[in-house]
């Protein structure tokens, strides 16, 4: 049987996760249930243990299933991430993005294009990721649940697109002064 | 309480305060707001809101009467299916631009229709300056036909003298 997804405004889903700190078998069987979670729903490609009330530092992703990849993305298959860190960010782009903790609604982010992370199995050896593109997204998507963030707390709006993507591009090159998130002329 | 679904429609000179004077009247005339879209257009402030409420259009229009005239603000009151928690997602995002002429919309949305396109969102600016405007437009919606019939319409489209982008839109679902 699934684990039950906790749909916002829950504000469980505000919560930051702690570490993991014992690799044993209930973490093992923890995570063989979330996975089930995971592929239980329409589509998804990740899953942060937070969505199940389970606030331990737990998200595994795989875009493997995907029936079209985007060519510029990575595929590890599936990833149990456990205690992942972000340690490098390169590129951005923009995506759409929904949650199984927010029904009916997607929204336009803009992540990191690549990432270099490191997280633990769970045995607890740990590993070197880097990931492209989809995959990126995922991983950065399930990452931010882990620390209480929702991609609702990170949308765009409709009209950002074309032009002002250029515009980010140039503001993580050289940095215009002020100019934070506001509009960028160049 | 049997409730009713409305579109409101308010148009006018755009000034500051419009939303919130508008809004502040809806909820104190007992009305519970759904999806909207409201956005400058030129110097018009452009409103079209969902709004519940238990009367008729008429009492609807009376609740909003005095403060769309006191704004200037021309108001229209339909009433609507409702229709919430079915959002259609979209699985393409288009982008024309290109020097201002008469038809570009037209045109675009000519062969993309006919190519399958089901638009779900549209916008459009007029930039550039006055002597050679510039007219920018993004589509989002769901390509039934699949992306390669839209591309070739596209193709067709960017011979009128547009650039054109088709990004596919891969909703991640965390």
């Amino acid at each position: 049987m699934s684990l039950h997804i906790i749909k916002y405004p829950d504000e469980r889903l505000k919560q930051i996760s702690l570490p993991v700190e014992n690799f044993d078998t209930e973490l093992q069987d923890f995570v063989a249930e979330l996975e089930k979670t995971m592929r239980s729903g329409p589509g998804g490609v990740g899953i942060a243990a937070s969505q199940t009330g389970y606030f331990q530092r737990i998200v595994i992703v795989d875009v493997s299933g995907m029936r079209k990849l985007p060519a510029n993305s990575s595929n590890h298959g599936c990833m149990v991430l456990i205690n992942p860190e972000i340690t490098e960010w390169d590129g951005m782009a923009m995506g759409r993005e929904g949650c199984m903790s927010v029904p009916d609604f997607t929204g336009n982010v803009i992540r990191a294009e690549t990432i270099s992370f490191t997280a633990f199995d769970v045995f607890g050896k740990q590993h070197e990721f880097s990931s492209a593109g989809y995959e990126a997204r995922a991983v950065q998507h399930e990452v931010d649940h882990l620390d209480g963030m929702l991609f609702l707390d990170r949308l765009v709006s409709r009209r950002t697109d074309l032009f002002k993507r250029k515009i980010y591009k140039q503001i993580k090159e050289s940095p215009l002064p002020g100019s934070g998130e506001g509009q960028g002329e160049g | 309480m049997n409730t009713h679904w409305y579109m409101i429609t308010l148009v006018g000179k755009d000034r500051p305060g419009i939303v919130a004077h508008v809004t502040h009247a809806l909820y104190e005339g007992g009305c519970h707001l759904g999806e909207a879209s409201m956005v400058r257009l030129g110097t018009s402030f452009t409103i079209m809101l969902m709004v519940q409420y238990a009367g008729t259009a008429n009492a609807l229009q009376k609740v909003l009467q005095g403060e769309a005239e006191s704004l200037d603000l021309r108001l229209h009151v339909d009433p609507v299916e409702g229709g919430l928690h079915h959002h259609h997602q979209p699985d393409v995002r288009i982008s024309i631009y290109g020097a201002d002429r008469p038809g570009i919309v037209a045109h675009a949305t000519g062969a993309l229709t006919e190519a399958g396109l089901d638009i779900l969102d549209l916008t459009s600016d007029v930039g550039g300056t006055e002597d050679a405007p510039i007219y920018i437009m993004h589509i989002e919606g769901r390509a039934n036909e699949g992306t390669i019939a839209l591309q070739s319409a596209l193709d067709i489209i960017k011979k009128e003298g547009v650039e054109t982008q088709l990004t596919p839109v891969d909703t991640l679902v965390g």
